[in-house]
């Protein structure tokens, strides 16, 4: 269960506001405060990995820029593509929400899933072509391009880290979100207010502003 | 909430609290109260200290004699990994925020509960789940590494547990994120009315900045250490030298976290010492707003001193100066706060109760600690001592000396709060005192044999049999430091049975957590309180007498105060 979205579900009055708040707005108050330095400790996760790969392109440049050839730019731009789409009717799933507009509401967050799934399906077959051609890190790593094979690896290796975790985050995404539009459908009492789709869109649009920031800097290396 | 009719035999009859509304199990293990969160993290806190103090014992006895007694090389590699892993993931690090910071802060701040209860109930969880998994990387052969589980050792060479002791650490991780999220927003959200950030006890200033760093920090070791997993079981390096990896940088990442990691341990000690000072001198904490942002400071300026744990691993000499110099300068407001605490006392109407006893030992053994950090963040001098028993000295100093008088301290000074008893003065004083001069017995002798060159992480010191003096001096040490925190754990447990009841306010204390009975109710209080004066309003009367008559003489006249001095 997300940490961030269930937090209602007993409590016995109808304005499902949690026991130690004194009233729905200091109780979302709370929830978009709390979300919010979540949001810091994802920063701080990801920084590791950023932090790592500003060193290794610094230390590496050469080939990582021959590395960052094999990867299919055609495919990251549709993911970007998706991903943002995805944002676009997060926000907008947000807004039916706050006008307390259910189906609307329901569809916008549907339309998220299925961009979410479509995003994990094109990352799929870009990560089968990955393994096909040996370029996943371990025992079975090939590398034909100029330069160092070892640093060719370590290219790869921050590839699907930090695409990895991202793609966790996505999977997660999906998961909540099948919970939240559940909840949407049944009329759950703690979605009657439009805080838990508020916090899941913060996270949503930061794990869409962390694909913007690996795609240019894995796909869209200048040479240099 | 139904009154369960329990067959217990209901010694506290008519006061329902926290404790007796409920004694199911299931009331325990899906509980939401963060009091009985912080009871549940008291429990598993302590077995843990018992499994890292066990290894420590291993360890003593081990160095009595040049050759060692009873252990293997890998098997004492082992032993003190546990020692480290366990003492500081699973005791150290949880130790006052989880059980005093979860108890209190929200009684502190007159609030029914933590911002996100549930979250809270998660972070116990998740502390248990990285606990089985460190102790099924004991029960399955152990983890060689250190606690510090470099590269590449740990990521490739070593034979040993590690991704299950990872798992332990990463896990345990997670549950002091949990805790830092949950303060940081019912701190800043959930102040009672007339609250305001500097009327909040000090001791809520410190787990303010603990949180801060706790959030900040945790989830760089915890990618970092899953780093070091994904490339032991999936081979994705980024820390692996064949490949033109840098192992260094994993050092860079790890004390990125637990360099500030030794201020999630000790700003929450430093926190309940500001308490128990201005209890017991009856004197509002000299210089608050000092301490309350040199708390701040030593958080903030924690994130910038990681490299002097690095002054030997390839640091340039440049980075090594920077890092250098920060260090020494966290000595800045560490020194504002000892300095405060000592002018708190002065003409303060001192009552040497056993939580004081405590306080003054911490302040003796946090000094201690803190000057001799001062050799080690000086370049020169750390080139010679780096990696010897000084520095193990040094950081038991801080981490024991400090996290721990300050635990034992602020858990006896509140714990007629938490369980509603007393305890025999005579004991925990006895408890103190033995703590105190274990302490220095088992440290004090490592300052010396390291500075002579005795090297940490060593099993044998064949070569050197001088030595030997200095580590059966600590070991003896030891026993007395054993006898002294056993003993807190049987009379605590016999005052929590048949201990005599404490009244709501036992040390006549301000705070209001004080104000409300003992031990509180679910909701913690009757009525919302509202706050409308300072925090350590405690010398008002006195002040009011003074400004009659001019006479520091009419100090001890203001007297509903029931233990003499």
């Amino acid at each position: 269960m997300g940490v961030h979205t269930a937090h209602n579900a007993e409590s016995s009055d109808h304005a499902a506001v949690s026991h130690q708040f004194e009233d729905i707005g200091q109780q979302n108050e709370i929830y978009i405060v709390g979300m919010w330095t979540f949001l810091v400790t994802e920063i701080m996760f990801f920084g590791v990995l950023f932090f790592a790969y500003v060193l290794y392109r610094w230390k590496f440049g050469d080939v990582f820029y021959e590395a960052h050839k094999v990867l299919n730019v055609r495919l990251g731009f549709i993911n970007t593509t998706v991903l943002l789409t995805s944002s676009l009717f997060m926000a907008l799933g947000v807004r039916s929400a706050m006008l307390k507009n259910r189906k609307m509401t329901l569809f916008w967050l549907i339309s998220v899933i299925v961009c979410a799934f479509a995003f994990m399906v094109i990352k799929y077959f870009e990560y089968s072509a990955k393994i096909a051609a040996h370029e996943i890190p371990g025992p079975f790593f090939q590398w034909h391009g100029p330069g160092s094979a070892g640093q060719a690896e370590i290219f790869f290796s921050l590839y699907f880290a930090m695409t990895g975790l991202h793609g966790i985050h996505v999977l997660i995404g999906i998961i909540t979100l099948g919970i939240l539009a559940w909840m949407v459908a049944v009329k759950h009492k703690a979605v009657d207010d439009y805080m838990p789709i508020e916090m899941f869109g913060l996270y949503w649009h930061f794990v869409d502003i962390v694909w913007i920031f690996l795609f240019p800097l894995f796909y869209l290396m200048p040479h240099g | 909430m139904k009154e369960e009719t329990n067959s217990m035999p209901a010694h506290d009859a008519p006061q329902v609290n926290y404790l007796n509304w409920s004694h199911t199990v299931k009331s325990w293990l899906l509980t939401g109260d963060h009091k009985r969160i912080a009871m549940l993290y008291l429990i598993s806190v302590s077995a843990f200290f018992l499994v890292g103090s066990a290894a420590a014992g291993l360890i003593r006895l081990e160095l009595t004699s040049p050759r060692g007694v009873l252990l293997e090389n890998e098997t004492y590699n082992k032993i003190f990994t546990m020692h480290g892993v366990v003492m500081v993931f699973f005791f150290l690090i949880p130790a006052i925020p989880a059980i005093l910071g979860n108890f209190l802060v929200p009684l502190m701040i007159g609030a029914r509960d933590l911002a996100f209860p549930r979250l809270n109930l998660l972070s116990w969880y998740v502390y248990m789940a990285g606990g089985v998994c460190a102790v099924i990387a004991m029960m399955t052969g152990g983890v060689d590494t250190g606690w510090t589980f470099y590269t590449p050792y740990s990521s490739m060479y070593s034979k040993s547990q590690v991704v299950w002791a990872i798992c332990g650490a990463f896990f345990a991780g997670f549950s002091s994120i949990f805790t830092g999220i949950n303060f940081i927003v019912t701190i800043h959200k959930m102040r009672a009315p007339g609250l305001t950030w500097f009327r909040l006890p000090l001791f809520v200033w410190a787990q303010y900045a603990t949180s801060v760093i706790m959030i900040l920090g945790t989830p760089v070791i915890a990618i970092t250490l899953l780093l070091v997993v994904v490339e032991r079981t999936l081979h994705i390096g980024i820390f692996d030298p064949k490949l033109g990896g840098d192992p260094v940088l994993f050092q860079h990442l790890f004390w990125f976290y637990s360099h500030p990691a030794v201020y999630i341990m000790i700003l929450p000690s430093m926190g309940v010492i500001s308490e128990l000072m201005a209890c017991f001198s009856r004197k509002r904490v000299f210089g608050y707003s000092f301490v309350a942002f040199s708390s701040l400071a030593i958080a903030a300026l924690g994130f910038l001193v990681w490299g002097h744990h690095m002054f030997v691993s390839s640091q340039s000499m440049y980075q090594g100066m920077v890092f250098s110099i920060i260090s020494t300068v966290v000595a800045v407001p560490s020194a504002i706060k000892v300095f405060n605490w000592t002018a708190t006392m002065y003409k303060g109407s001192i009552r040497l109760e056993t939580p004081m006893y405590y306080a003054l030992g911490f302040l003796g053994l946090f000094l201690i600690g803190g000057l001799t950090g001062l050799y080690l963040s000086s370049m020169a001098t750390d080139i010679h001592l780096h990696d010897t028993y000084f520095v193990v000295a040094h950081f038991h100093y801080v981490m024991v000396g400090g996290t721990i008088m300050g635990y034992l301290g602020g858990l006896h000074f509140w714990w007629p709060k938490m369980t509603g008893r007393l305890y025999s003065e005579f004991w925990g004083r006895l408890s103190a005192i033995l703590v105190f001069l274990g302490f220095n017995a088992t440290f004090m002798p490592q300052f010396v044999v390291g500075y002579l060159g005795m090297p940490r992480r060593y099993h044998y010191y064949y070569l050197m049999p001088e030595f030997q003096i200095w580590h059966v001096l600590s070991s003896f040490g030891s026993i007395l430091l054993a006898v002294g925190f056993m003993l807190p754990a049987f009379y605590l447990t016999w005052s929590y049975l048949k201990g005599p009841k404490a009244g709501p306010n036992p040390w006549n204390a301000t705070g209001l957590e004080w104000t409300t009975q003992s031990p509180p109710m679910s909701h913690n209080f009757d009525e919302p309180p509202i706050v409308t004066e300072e925090a350590y309003a405690y010398d008002a009367e006195a002040e009011e007498a003074e400004d009659i008559e001019e006479a520091p003489a009419a100090k001890p006249a203001h007297a509903p105060k029931p233990a003499g001095g």
